[in-house]
């Protein structure tokens, strides 16, 4: 130590007194670590979700308008709720949207389960089938709003074609997109085409869930297979139902790309959901405290069902 | 030689069987339930319009009793 120069050794000195920082946050306690690593995730929460959602809270009570900003802007208080409460054309989207959400969620859950009760049953290839079957789940809403837009096609679309081949009837005798009575139900097929096989890997998790030595004891009891369906299998894989119908119907309630890239809400306003109406008073008639006010109640609704769906999803946790 | 027989659990009253997570929950589901339905359904304007109110309450309701003791 005598060796070292005068600088050397306060050098030496001043990194003996200041501990390293790998030996600091060694120190810390396991409290402050804690709130060390979520601090990033909390700021990021706050600034994209809660701020906006504060925001738009403030901004549904006045007449703001996003396109003159500069316009002062004066509290209406909850005139804009009473407005869209009373509103026979915002409530008409509300059948629209009930329409699209109730077909879709009973084709999906029906056809879902049936698939993965005949996928549960192995057989030769069942992974191939699953594979294939889980493809439409895979792309893009965008993709696939795209080409049922030319399978709909009256004049050279496929879907048209074996419509025709079924039934009869000439194919460009019918338009799936331009059809008042068509349109809604050209976007409940689509719908149900790409998340059939999200519900049914649901139902499928539920179903190979449910024990063997449960439908051992029923063949002893000598159940017949009809039986051991509505007593054993449904029962024990309603928990997975629920949780896809519950997870189908939240994503529905607010399904916008589809329905934008197949009809845009129309011929006239058959297909205009509830997501439309609000980004054509958003972004087209520039209503933004109208259409915040509107985005509130939407929001109200899906929180409401998202916490029966938290529910239910500890359930199925639970067992 | 005497036989006690008075119970170890003291009985609870109506207050303590129902003020628990679980009836409260449900009930709040059912409000939250209702609230969608009247929001979606096509036959009444006036249901239509109390949509919202029922809907916010349930979902408050749900809120809160999620942190009621189970």
């Amino acid at each position: 130590m005598n060796e070292l120069s005068a600088s050397s050794r306060i050098t030496y000195r001043a990194v003996m007194v200041r501990p390293s920082v790998a030996h600091r946050i060694r120190g810390l306690s396991d409290r402050t670590l804690a709130w060390l690593f979520i601090t990033p995730t909390i700021v990021l929460l706050l600034a994209i979700n809660i701020f906006p959602l504060l925001w738009t809270i403030y901004l549904s009570f006045t007449n703001y308008r996003a396109n003159r900003a500069n316009v002062p802007t004066i509290w209406l208080g909850a005139d804009w709720y009473q407005s869209i409460l009373t509103d026979p054309d915002i409530w008409a989207a509300m059948q629209v949207t009930a329409h699209f959400v109730i077909w879709t969620v009973v084709i999906e859950t029906v056809l879902g389960f049936g698939l993965a009760y005949l996928i549960d049953k192995k057989f030769r290839g069942h992974g191939i089938w699953t594979t294939i079957i889980l493809l439409p789940m895979m792309l893009s809403p965008a993709v696939v709003g795209n080409f049922w837009t030319f399978l709909y096609q009256p004049q050279i679309g496929l879907f048209n074609y074996v419509v025709a081949f079924f039934t009869g009837r000439a194919a460009s005798s019918f338009q799936m997109l331009g059809d008042v009575t068509l349109s809604p139900w050209a976007i409940v097929i689509v719908d149900a085409w790409m998340w059939t096989p999200y519900v049914m890997l649901i139902c499928l998790a539920g179903l190979r869930s449910i024990p063997d030595y449960i439908y051992e004891a029923a063949e002893v009891d000598r159940a017949s297979k009809w039986r051991q369906f509505w007593s054993i299998t449904l029962p024990m894989a309603l928990p997975f139902i629920m949780l896809a119908v519950l997870f189908r119907g939240i994503e529905n309630f607010k399904m916008f790309d589809m329905v934008n890239l197949l009809t845009g809400g129309g011929p006239g306003s058959t297909t205009e959901v509830a997501s439309i109406t609000l980004k054509r008073a958003a972004f087209e008639s520039w209503r933004t405290g109208y259409s915040s006010a509107f985005a509130i109640i939407l929001f109200v609704t899906v929180f409401g069902l998202a916490n029966i769906y938290v529910k239910a999803l500890n359930k199925v946790k639970s067992r | 030689m005497s036989l006690d027989v008075t119970p170890s659990i003291a009985p609870r009253g109506l207050a303590d069987r129902i003020l628990r997570r679980g009836p409260l929950e449900a009930v709040a589901t059912a409000i939250i339930a209702a609230g969608v339905v009247m929001l979606m359904q096509p036959f009444s304007l006036t249901l239509y319009s109390w949509s919202f109110a029922t809907t916010l309450f349930g979902t408050v309701m749900f809120t809160i009793v999620s942190k009621v003791r189970e």
